[in-house]
């Protein structure tokens, strides 16, 4: 179990290499990347620039985790969430699990990034190419994602 | 009281953190975002929406009815964006 919180960028294939090499009896490890995207096509953005509230990040991510322990039988489970200036194409988070089956890891792994999104202490700002700032809201759909969860805490997936 | 402001909180305002001491009226976080607003035009602009404002007291998410002492760290920020 891991969480880290970092400026630097890190590389998404050589931590699920490094995950899968740890001698642990797992039927199946899912993984997560998310990526700065320019998605804005009007004006698309040049980098993005994250924010996070020091100790309280690590605290808050480290419930999280411990959280999804409770609801699935999680073997390992690793937590990257990258905070600075961010450029297109950039990983931002990466969240790996590994459990007995692929549901359970399947469903700890969204689990994992719904309630980081709208649990963990950090704030998007976005730079477009017309070099204008803004700060990224909060989404209704976001919101909606990690709330669905709390509808089924004691949620623990059948095993297949 | 240590408090801490996050995002366009902290550009309106102009600061990151500071510490100060707060009058005895000061009971809860609403109180204390009462209280903030007469600071400046920058606290009064930063904090007019508090439907905007999220809280956490020690750390902890709270709410704006949560009692708070001298002692505490408060942090106001906007809703959160991560992931």
């Amino acid at each position: 179990m891991s969480v880290r919180v970092q400026p630097e960028w890190f590389d998404a294939g050589g931590e699920l290499t490094a995950f899968l090499s740890k001698k642990f009896d797992s039927g199946g490890v899912a993984a997560f990347t998310g990526i700065v995207r320019d998605r804005d096509t009007v004006d698309p953005i040049t980098a993005m620039t994250l924010e996070h509230y020091p100790g309280m990040t690590e605290e808050m991510l480290y419930r999280i985790e411990m959280e999804a322990r409770t609801r699935w039988d999680l073997d390992d489970c690793l937590i990257i969430h990258r905070y600075g200036r961010l450029e297109p194409g950039e990983p931002i988070v990466i969240v790996l699990t590994a459990c007995a089956h692929r549901k359970a890891a399947f469903e700890a792994c969204e689990f994992l990034v719904d309630w980081l999104k709208t649990k963990a202490p950090f704030w998007k700002i976005e730079e477009t190419v017309g070099g204008k700032t803004r700060w990224v809201e909060a989404r209704v759909a976001d919101a909606d994602a990690a709330e669905r969860w709390m509808d089924s805490q004691a949620k623990i997936s059948p095993v297949d | 009281m240590k408090i801490l402001y996050f995002a366009w909180l902290r550009l309106r305002i102009g600061i990151g953190e500071e510490d100060v001491v707060v009058p005895d009226t000061v009971v809860d976080v609403a109180d204390l975002i009462k209280w903030l607003k007469t600071r400046g035009p920058g606290y009064a602009e930063a904090l007019k929406d508090v439907s905007a404002i999220r809280v956490a007291v020690n750390q902890e998410f709270a709410e704006f009815e949560t009692l708070i002492a001298q002692a505490d760290e408060v942090a106001l920020f906007p809703p959160m964006t991560g992931g």
